[in-house]
């Protein structure tokens, strides 16, 4: 086992982790900082996001609306101190990409555009074109190189935290070509391995997507929080996933049922906005789980078509005209042409909801410090507080950068002046790992991996879904221990060293059902309706916020179950009210 | 309906040199070649090592040879060929397993032409950039860094230290934005025996990019670019 000393690692390589090695570089030239990823930096998911990235930007906007939207976006779940320092640092953080050479889209003067987005008053988000994610990505790659400080370590995958009395020491890794083990040490940890949408069946995540992260904290004990609400992106493509970015919408594209109606009228998004001039908070641009929630119902009320198999409405953009498309949605055009064989000038595109975000996970500070001193959590494995039980479209491009920069800075200004070259307790821990590694090779079995992956994607897609009720979150409670069990009588049969998929797979699957479980637990105990988390059960389909005005806390008990506990909500001056939007909200206002 | 997959398959653990394993694979209309080997691998053998994540051809990862072209697995459909297809790891990349390259020598080379933005404003606000000055670059900011037109480009196989197709488009990104100050630092390297003038316009780079992001156009836009940065060294005191 190789070791290496280090001072600052970061685990993952997509815009959070590529921000925070950045900001601690900037702030501490003479640092190491090594960026560990288990892919190149550059495949990392945050290259698939498409819409923008959000912050108050036009003279007629405001800090405070930005601030009114996201808590009530989130349902009152959000921590509003937080968002008050998001929404204040937003916009600098959108600048220094722009410093850096992000080709955001402009307006004919040469400033910065910014379009519609749902759930937000006005117009406020960046973009560059409908490959924001990817542009963003690429830029942080790209700057990341400018920094000799930052060391890459490309397709390590880490396989624990090496922890001693609630301080970090380190990671093991496994170099993923050679299949050596690292003992990487170090006094500051950033870990922003993104969310966990893998663990369900439909979703627009990529395969990286396995909520890695969030399971090597929990395995020590810190807290993922607020598990239960999983984001439904209304607009996937059917089968794939595949994304369609919500800026579709923003740019004016509608959404029909079977007969062409709009429905989204019927479930209080209403009244119908004209044919090219939508309107924020109407129609298409509500917010992402009441969208979700309507196909739901329209699903039920057999008001959806069919295209090979999957109940789909569409999306329509037609009446955009061909060069609108070209210039706003040019990605759109080309996935769906290929994915789907419908040209959007010509047709619309069938599509239906599919997973798209973890809004919960490792419970954080605003830095972004864990309960285990020098460990950090940013971007989408972290639960900073800024989502609640929904998060509205494009703050958490802009939450990557803000958080991301934070966490960076904070390690960085709090390096010990000696960090230590070995450790015996990490060395005694790595040990440890080493055998349970090698305790699970075996010989080939009647089981796969692949299909305890699929039957724990199919359990939560159907227990932990758009609507959820209490006999379905207990059988899907059941399988995702039965397939632990199964899990841990399984080996893996490949033993070879270099870039052992199976091996890989079998990691990641332990990793993901531990969260799943997270999730499950904590969405069965929530006996409320909340932005994502909604239910059906009676008594509880509406938000209860005597008993339920507070976050999940799910913590790994001693014998492996998940113990939940509960944390207040910090409310600094918008108190709890009716969440509205369309013609309700201006009634309201 | 079924296909023959037919995959170069290289382990170094054990073999001397790839050799290739025939599979059987049902498809439909929309079955892309990733599709495939994820069948092969979930499905008849779990020790098929290859790259993947977004599935929709913007993360790069999952670059092949399919029957001889470089084509990014997930938008590359069965549909199109005939009964049988052969896969192999992209060439002019060292191979580390099966369809897995070693592509650290193209980060080197991306680092190596500065693909940053240079640029001394201290201004706190954005530059103004109209979309005029937008479209010179945007294209080349595009290039989603999947090694295609590496495995196309007969003078990076026979030189691994030309810089490359997507590493010129880069420097040329830079090089074209109106923010950037950093030309005269760039050049060098696009100028060196490396740079732009070891490309010999055969073109195919630009045929197999996903993106159509037309790299040999860039390397040409670099040769002019050079051709004039030599002429301005010639007559500078």
């Amino acid at each position: 086992m190789q070791i290496i000393t280090t001072d600052i690692i970061v685990v993952g390589g997509g815009g959070a982790g590529l921000r925070a090695a950045i900001a601690a570089a900037e702030t501490r030239p003479d640092a190491r900082i090594s960026l560990l990823s288990k892919v190149y930096p550059m495949r990392s998911h945050t290259v698939a996001a498409e819409g923008g990235a959000a912050a108050v930007t036009l003279a007629e906007d405001s800090l405070d609306a930005h601030f009114q939207d996201t808590v009530a976006g989130s349902d009152w779940l959000a921590d509003q101190l937080v968002v008050e320092h998001f929404v204040k640092a937003a916009y600098q953080e959108l600048v220094q990409l722009e410093h850096w050479g992000c080709p955001w889209s402009r307006k004919a003067d040469g400033s910065i555009q910014v379009r519609r987005f749902g759930g937000m008053k006005t117009e406020r988000t960046w973009f560059a074109a409908d490959k924001t994610g990817f542009h963003i990505l690429h830029t942080l790659f790209q700057t990341s190189m400018k920094y000799p400080a930052i060391r890459r370590l490309d397709e390590f995958f880490v396989l624990d935290l090496l922890v001693s009395e609630q301080q970090v020491l380190g990671v093991l890794a496994l170099q993923l070509n050679s299949g050596e083990l690292f003992q990487i040490l170090a006094p500051k940890v950033i870990l922003a391995t993104g969310g966990a949408g893998r663990l369900f069946h439909y979703n627009t995540n990529g395969g990286i997507v396995t909520g890695d992260g969030m399971a090597l904290a929990y395995r020590h004990g810190v807290a993922l929080r607020d598990m239960e609400f999983v984001q439904y992106h209304p607009t996937g493509l059917p089968g794939s996933g595949i994304l369609i970015t919500e800026a579709a919408r923003g740019e004016g594209g509608i959404l029909l049922n079977k007969d062409g109606y709009r429905y989204l009228q019927d479930y209080g998004l209403g009244p119908e906005t004209p044919l090219g001039q939508p309107q924020n908070k109407y129609m298409e641009l509500g917010p992402r789980d009441k969208l979700s929630q309507a196909f739901w119902q329209q699903q039920q009320a057999g008001l959806t078509a069919d295209y090979q198999g999957h109940a789909v409405v569409y999306l329509d953009l037609r009446h955009l005209g061909v060069q609108k498309l070209a210039e706003r949605l040019p990605f759109i055009c080309e996935l769906s042409r290929s994915y789907v064989n419908i040209d959007p000038v010509q047709q619309p595109i069938p599509i239906r909801p599919a997973v798209h975000y973890t809004m919960g996970g490792i419970l954080t500070e605003l830095q972004g410090e864990t309960s285990i001193s020098g460990l950090y959590a940013v971007g989408e494995c972290a639960s900073v507080g800024l989502h609640g039980a929904n998060r509205l479209g494009s703050n958490s491009l802009t939450e990557l950068l803000v958080f991301g920069k934070a966490a960076g800075e904070h390690a960085a200004q709090s390096l010990p002046p000696m960090p230590r070259s070995q450790s015996t307790a990490a060395t005694e821990q790595a040990q440890t790992q080493q055998r349970r590694l090698a305790s699970l090779f075996g010989g080939k079995q009647q089981q796969s991996i692949a299909s305890l992956r699929k039957a724990m994607t199919l359990a939560m897609e159907q227990g932990c879904g758009i609507y959820r009720d209490e006999q379905g979150m207990q059988q899907c409670r059941t399988t995702l221990v039965s397939l632990q069990q199964q899990l841990a009588g399984l080996k893996v049969s490949d033993h070879s060293k270099v870039f052992n998929a199976e091996l890989i797979q079998y990691l990641e699957l332990s990793f993901g059902l531990e969260v799943a479980l997270t999730l499950c637990e904590s969405a069965l105990a929530r006996k409320e309706s909340r932005g994502a988390h909604q239910r059906l059960d009676p008594g509880l389909t509406q938000r209860n916020d005597q008993d339920f005005l507070q976050h999940t806390l799910a913590y790994r008990a001693a014998d492996g179950r998940v113990a939940l506990r509960y944390q207040p909500v910090r409310i600094t001056c918008l108190p709890p009210a009716a969440r509205v939007y369309g013609a309700a909200a201006k009634q309201g206002a | 309906m079924e296909k023959t997959i037919i995959i170069q398959r290289y382990n170094p653990e054990q073999d001397q040199a790839p050799s290739a394993k025939r599979y059987q694979v049902p498809f439909d209309h929309s079955t892309s070649v990733l599709d495939a080997l994820l069948y092969i691998q979930q499905q008849l053998d779990p020790t098929l090592a290859f790259r993947w994540s977004c599935r929709m051809a913007i993360c790069g990862s999952c670059g092949v040879m399919v029957n001889k072209i470089p084509k990014l697995g997930c938008k590359t459909f069965l549909r199109d060929y005939p009964a049988e297809l052969t896969i192999s790891a992209l060439d002019h990349f060292p191979i580390e397993k099966d369809l897995i390259s070693d592509m650290a020598v193209f980060l080197d080379h991306l680092q190596a032409v500065k693909p940053y933005l240079i640029n001394d404003s201290q201004n706190t606000e954005p530059h103004r950039q109209t979309p005029a000055q937008l479209k010179k670059y945007q294209k080349f900011s595009s290039c989603i860094n999947c090694g295609l037109c590496y495995a196309a480009c007969p003078q990076f196989g026979l030189n691994p230290e030309f810089l490359g197709p997507a590493a010129i488009v880069t420097a040329q990104r830079y090089n074209l934005d109106s923010r950037d100050q950093g030309k005269a630092q760039r050049m060098p390297q696009l100028n060196g025996k490396n740079g732009v003038w070891a490309c010999t316009f055969v073109g195919f780079c630009a045929d197999v990019c996903p993106k159509q992001l037309d790299p040999a156009a860039a390397v040409n836009q670099g040769k002019v670019a050079s051709a004039t940065d030599m002429l301005i060294s010639i007559f500078k005191p």
